[in-house]
């Protein structure tokens, strides 16, 4: 086995590890950061697989700034420990099942792909590289995408600018029942430039 | 075999040097800040422990480490212990990506001198810094105290806030160098530095990274008057040390940092390049220390819509006007 494959083995071990340990811990600020650490291990093999850019968005993205809202989030609400069984089944029975599925369709789909025994040649994708693929590529799906966040953005400042933003006529989308909005608005604080705040961040 | 043998020595050799220097020169940073502010402010400063208070910083350290290390009762001991280190190491790792001069050659091998030559450098300081969060808002937590708490708590807010602006106003510097490795943006700058060229991400740069490096006007998380010391405010000992010469570290980092992106990093005249690096940490230091000595903390909502409503915004806008005059003068 190469140094690259004893560090394969060793990092994914420790992601997996440390995924089991974020989803059966009970104090909640714990589970977020071993989901942190689960993510800065994918970055890390990210990064084992040649794949550098991706490696350093996996940590400023997930790691850095998701994990933080969810850091943000449990600290903020102080529900740092549910006294509530981990796993009820209603929960545990379907993820079972869909992991099951998983499992299958990954062993059916490398048991009956071609050169699965080959070993691929070692290669490192600059940032260039991997933009130029994307864009040629997949500039759809990431237009696509970029809609969605802005949608995402957009309702988020409007269930954040609370009740008041109706007399200001803003030209956002109030496709959605407006008899629907105040809990949310309410959850999310007082109106005006704080609550503001909030609806973007709870967005990114 | 040899060859990696010789240059895993010469990793280690640059390693211990860089650690070293930067180490030092934290330690001195406190000392030239005490005096520094001390005279904005018409005092002396710290004066007794040798030649113009120089020992003072060695005199600090033996007194931290001396000192108790105390855990609270009811803190949650793990993340506790762990969050100065964390505050420490993602700092220090951040100033492994700045380049401080040009290649040299050494028994025919070309050594960069630069810890690592990261392709995407650049990154990877954002990386480094986005993480430095947990220190700051775990620490908080971990001190099961209301002041910690809220200090956390507005540290993690203000550093998701200004990293935004912080990443955005760096795009068009990437635009120019056409690269996010630090060495490939010194190398672009061999005839002007960048800051002429982009005088409004240098603005939103300073002011963003500032605000990351928790100084006054931007020290909210461990405004003394209303937290006791913000996330803080449990630690005692090297521990404490610890967050603080994290906070130095950071100021080195910011220096370098900035040195590169926008003042050509080792480049300029006469001097040795490492010379010029280091007069640019420092004159940047001594600014950051000087903005300490003037202005008074924003208020807590002042904060926010200056990242959000200004910085970013303009951030944008200057993306846009740079790719905008990249695709006309085809730069």
């Amino acid at each position: 086995m190469t140094l690259y494959g004893i560090l394969f083995y060793l990092i994914s071990a420790a992601v997996i590890a440390a995924t089991a340990m974020a989803i059966t811990r009970k104090n909640l600020v714990h589970a977020v950061v071993y989901l942190i650490i689960s993510f800065f291990g994918t970055a890390m093999l990210f990064y084992l697989f040649g794949a550098p850019l991706l490696a350093a968005l996996e940590v400023i993205i997930y790691a850095g700034a998701i994990m933080v809202l969810f850091l943000f989030v449990v600290m903020m609400l102080r529900a740092e420990s549910s006294h509530e069984s981990v796993f009820p089944p209603i929960q545990w029975l379907p993820a079972a099942f869909f992991c099951l599925i998983y499992v299958l369709v990954a062993t059916a789909m490398s048991v009956r792909t071609p050169g699965m025994n080959v070993p691929l040649k070692m290669l490192t994708a600059s940032p260039r590289q991997f933009a130029v693929y994307v864009f040629e590529y997949h500039w759809f799906s990431i237009e696509v995408v970029s809609i969605l966040l802005l949608l995402a953005l957009i309702g988020a400042l409007n269930l954040g600018a609370g009740k008041d933003a109706g007399s200001d006529g803003e030209p956002t989308d109030y496709n959605t029942d407006p008899a629907g909005e105040p809990p949310a608005a309410a959850g999310s604080g007082q109106p005006g430039r704080r609550s503001n705040r909030h609806g973007v961040e709870d967005e990114k | 075999m040899l060859l990696w043998i010789a240059g895993f020595i010469i990793l280690l050799i640059k390693l211990t040097i860089v650690l070293g220097v930067v180490l030092f020169l934290a330690g001195y940073l406190v000392w030239v800040e005490r005096k520094f502010l001390a005279r904005l402010q018409i005092r002396y400063g710290p004066n007794r422990a040798g030649p113009f208070g120089l020992l003072q910083p060695i005199a600090d350290i033996v007194k931290m480490i001396t000192k108790e290390d105390t855990v609270p009762d009811g803190a949650d001991r793990t993340f506790f212990l762990i969050a100065p280190a964390v505050v420490a190491l993602t700092a220090l790792l951040m100033f492994s990506v700045v380049p401080f001069g040009k290649d040299i050659t050494l028994l025919g091998q070309k050594v960069p001198l630069v810890v690592t030559d990261l392709n995407i450098g650049l990154l990877f300081v954002f990386a480094m810094s986005s993480l430095s969060v947990y220190g700051v808002a775990l620490g908080g937590w971990a001190s099961n105290s209301k002041y910690g708490l809220l200090g956390g708590i507005r540290g993690a807010a203000q550093m998701i806030s200004y990293e935004l602006s912080l990443g955005l106003s760096l795009v068009p510097i990437v635009m120019m160098a056409h690269s996010f490795s630090m060495v490939d943006i010194v190398q672009a700058q061999q005839r002007y530095p960048f800051i002429l060229f982009q005088p409004v991400a240098f603005l939103i740069f300073v002011v963003s990274a500032m605000a990351e490096s928790k100084r006054i006007p931007f020290d909210l998380p461990e405004a003394e008057n209303e937290l006791v010391a913000g996330y803080h405010t449990e630690y005692s000992g090297m521990r404490f040390g610890l967050f603080f010469l994290g906070e130095y570290v950071h100021i080195m980092v910011f220096g370098g940092i900035l040195a590169v992106l926008f003042l050509g990093g080792w480049r300029g005249p006469f001097l040795p390049p490492v010379v010029w690096l280091l007069i640019k940490i420092f004159l940047v230091a001594l600014f950051m220390i000087w903005v300490r000595g003037t202005l008074p903390r924003l208020r807590y909502d002042q904060l926010m819509t200056l990242g959000w409503k200004v910085l970013i915004p303009l951030a944008l806008i200057n993306i846009l006007v740079t790719g905008a005059i990249g695709l006309i003068f085809g730069g």
